[in-house]
């Protein structure tokens, strides 16, 4: 059965690697529904995120495959209920919205949303949450006339009791692995 | 890389090229020039004396003689290639290698730094392009990175599960200057080339085998990248358990030994495709389930517990689910496991494999190798040619029913004597192989058969046989078709032979153009004297066997079925 996996894939940070993890996945037309990428807590080591649908045993072997790439550190996934997850919206209105009622306002308020920016054209409204929260705002906000929505890709911690890359550094350095070679 | 300043010379980029290859203990290089190379080939030229370079005529032959020469010699295969056009001829080579675990390291030249993503003249993204078929790939923009990227790849390409690596170097990285200080790579912090040997499953597997009352080893070509052969034969004889090998695993076992059942997948030998249903463990030792292995997987080793011993991570559970996953180095792995199982012999089960092999041998292998039709057939061909080497001879093959027939027919003494492209199957890969497996084993006699459509894929590499006087022995079994492709035809799409037929050259000519010796054969009773004129000539021979037009190879495992329903005629 296909459900949704999160994973987090740990690199050096040296140029085409996002395609190296990318084709692991286009190859076998397996869709990417979300991926965000940026330098990690440890210097030098990139984080890659990423959503897919798949089934437990096609992940498993997809993981390894991008493991398997020289410069990729570790990769490890997650089902939805082992890892903290969250996203975040913004959301492009005419200001003019705001002084027909108070209901944009309402949403605002109503979905913890919060305002961005506001001049005279227009509103960027910020809500963070998960796929289907940041999407029912916007449902709720597009009668009032949103010119521009879009929403990031996912970031996620796990809730395991230690983070596995930092004991899998840790063993490298006591075996003497100089880093970044 | 760069601070330490001890004993280091002042040099181009492109002497570090050289230097590095030195280091390295680099003795062959294949290549081919071209401008953006320039420089390197300039370097070269000074370390002509240190560094053999083989002047292949297209580089897809570079790589394949690469290929050739790293596989009958275990060590690198070199290759040097200049930018665009060069580079991505290289990739179907590269890509072999790629799937068929071939420790490569190829160098192209690339357009200057400044002009990179400009769509400058001979530029290609060679690093996009190759991304997917290389083990690890980098393009070099400066000198002072060149000994660093160098021994990375040698490293890279050599160790754990063997690949090709490519490194892309910028002109100007080539002209520029570095301080040259040589520090050979023996850790990468992102690459676990030999997974650790877990005890527990040792023991795991070890306790399957000892209750087994049918067990069969699978044998892949990771025991002859492992130089793992004696440790095979010490499991295999305490254990006394039939073996039968995969098309690249072929000669890791000698083809006379007792416990060696034969080939396995489509047109393997009748006996272990039948008998992996019919086994209750299944021991795979460095290979990887390739299709043309397992037929349909769902049917594959349906009555098995299987143990699966690989390097490689990234195969355990891809096609065959493995009860025993024993990860590591099988050099490693396979010690301690023939120190855990019990002295053993199954000679009921393995007489059911001799069965088999009397109903292979009478139902086809003998009116293949003793037709009593006039025309010859390939099998006959490739088992008079065997019997002049005394079976010892590396086997070349291109791909196609010559392949198939030569793997069934050839019999080997020694490892690393099969050389033919197994998972990329490419046409044209024979020649330049057999060229760099020449060259890597001078002492050996290496022998290529191919087909007349193979043949005509790579057949320019007759001219770097003759400029570089390489000996290598050519059989070209010539059906005037695409044989396999017209098997299917004929068995599959009801005898519709499309663009199957080949009006050839005459091959006669073609050879003597090259100043190679060469003799046709169109009747038995010629061909014994022909094969011995062609042992007994010193120098390159091409040996021309017209064959039957329409012969077929068998035994077949049609496609979708299970291995069990091989069919032998």
């Amino acid at each position: 059965m296909k459900q949704e996996f999160t994973i987090t894939v740990y690199s050096e940070n040296r140029v085409g690697i996002l395609n190296q993890v990318t084709t692991v996945f286009t190859r076998r037309h397996i869709n990417i529904e979300s991926l965000t990428t940026s330098e990690s807590a440890i210097e030098g080591i990139h984080k890659f995120t990423v959503v897919v649908y798949a089934t437990k045993d096609e992940i498993d072997v997809l993981v390894r495959q991008i493991e398997k790439r020289i410069d990729i550190l570790k990769a490890y996934y997650f089902s939805q209920d082992e890892i903290v997850y969250q996203e975040i919206a913004l959301y492009r209105v005419p200001t003019a919205s705001l002084f027909e009622g108070n209901e944009v306002e309402k949403l605002v308020r109503q979905y913890g949303a919060r305002i961005l920016e506001m001049t005279p054209e227009y509103t960027v409204i910020e809500k963070t949450g998960h796929k289907k929260e940041t999407q029912e705002l916007f449902n709720k906000l597009d009668p009032y006339g949103v010119t521009q929505f879009t929403r990031s890709g996912r970031v996620a911690v796990n809730k395991l009791k230690k983070e596995p890359l930092n004991s899998y550094l840790r063993k490298l350095a006591k075996n003497g692995v100089n880093p970044g070679i | 890389m760069e601070e330490q300043k001890t004993d280091t010379v002042k040099m181009t980029g492109s002497e570090a090229v050289m230097e590095s290859f030195v280091r390295e203990g680099v003795d062959i290089i294949f290549g081919y020039p071209g401008g953006a190379i320039m420089p390197v080939y300039d370097a070269l030229y000074s370390y002509r004396e240190k560094l053999n370079h083989i002047l292949v005529r297209h580089e897809q032959g570079a790589v394949h003689a690469a290929q050739g020469y790293a596989r009958a010699s275990g060590r690198t295969g070199v290759c040097l290639v200049t930018s665009g056009p060069a580079a991505t001829n290289a990739v179907t080579g590269i890509a072999d290698a790629m799937v068929d675990s071939t420790p490569l390291v190829v160098i192209c030249g690339q357009v200057g730094s400044a002009l990179l993503g400009s769509d400058a003249f001979q530029e290609v993204d060679v690093v996009g392009v190759t991304q997917p078929v290389t083990k690890w790939n980098y393009q070099i923009t400066r000198a002072g990175e060149i000994p660093w990227a160098i021994a990375r790849a040698f490293y890279i390409a050599r160790t754990g599960r063997p690949g090709p690596v490519l490194l892309d170097i910028t002109k100007d990285a080539q002209f520029g200057s570095l301080d040259f200080d040589y520090q050979p790579v023996t850790s990468v912090r992102s690459y676990t080339p030999y997974p650790l040997v877990d005890p527990a499953q040792v023991e795991e597997a070890a306790r399957l085998i000892n209750l087994a009352s049918k067990p069969l080893a699978l044998i892949g070509q990771g025991v002859v990248l492992a130089d793992a052969e004696k440790e095979l034969r010490e499991f295999l004889e305490k254990t006394g358990m039939p073996a039968a090998s995969t098309l690249l695993g072929l000669s890791a076992l000698p083809s006379a030994h007792p416990l060696n059942v034969g080939g396995l997948g489509m047109h393997g030998n009748y006996g272990p495709n039948v008998m992996v249903n019919q086994s209750d463990v299944v021991i795979a030792i460095g290979m990887r389930f390739d299709d043309r292995v397992t037929a349909d997987p769902k049917r594959y080793a349906t009555n098995a517990r299987v143990i699966h011993m690989e390097i490689d991570p990234a195969e355990i559970n891809k096609i065959i689910h493995a009860d025993v996953p024993l990860l590591g180095n099988v050099k490693e792995s396979l010690p301690m496991l023939t120190a855990k199982v019990s002295k053993n012999s199954h000679s009921e089960w393995l007489e059911e494999f001799r069965a088999c092999d009397r109903v292979e041998y009478k139902r086809l292998v003998e009116r293949e190798i003793y037709p009593d039709k006039p025309e010859l057939t390939m099998a006959e061909v490739v088992r008079r040619v065997s019997e002049a080497y005394d079976d010892d001879a590396i086997m070349v093959t291109d791909v196609g029913q010559h392949q198939m027939i030569a793997w069934r027919y050839f019999k080997f003494k020694q490892s690393r004597s099969v050389i033919t492209s197994g998972g990329l199957g490419t046409m044209g890969f024979g020649l330049p192989a057999a060229i760099g497996a020449k060259l890597a084993m001078p002492g050996r006699p290496v022998c290529l058969f191919v087909g007349d459509g193979g043949f005509q894929m790579t057949i320019q590499e007759l001219g770097t046989i003759y400029q570089s006087a390489v000996p290598v022995k050519i059989v070209l079994l010539n059906n005037n078709f695409l044989g396999m492709v017209r098997q299917w035809q004929e068995l599959f799409f009801d005898h519709r032979y499309a663009q199957t037929s080949l009006v050839n050259p005459d091959f006669q000519t073609i050879a003597k153009g090259y100043h190679v010796p060469s003799v046709k054969v169109t009747r038995r009773e010629k061909l014994d004297q022909a094969v011995k004129k062609m042992v007994s000539t010193d120098g390159p021979f091409l040996l021309e066997v017209a064959v039957e037009k329409e012969g077929n190879v068998f035994p077949m495992v049609p496609a979708g079925a299970s291995v069990d329903e091989i069919i032998l005629e």
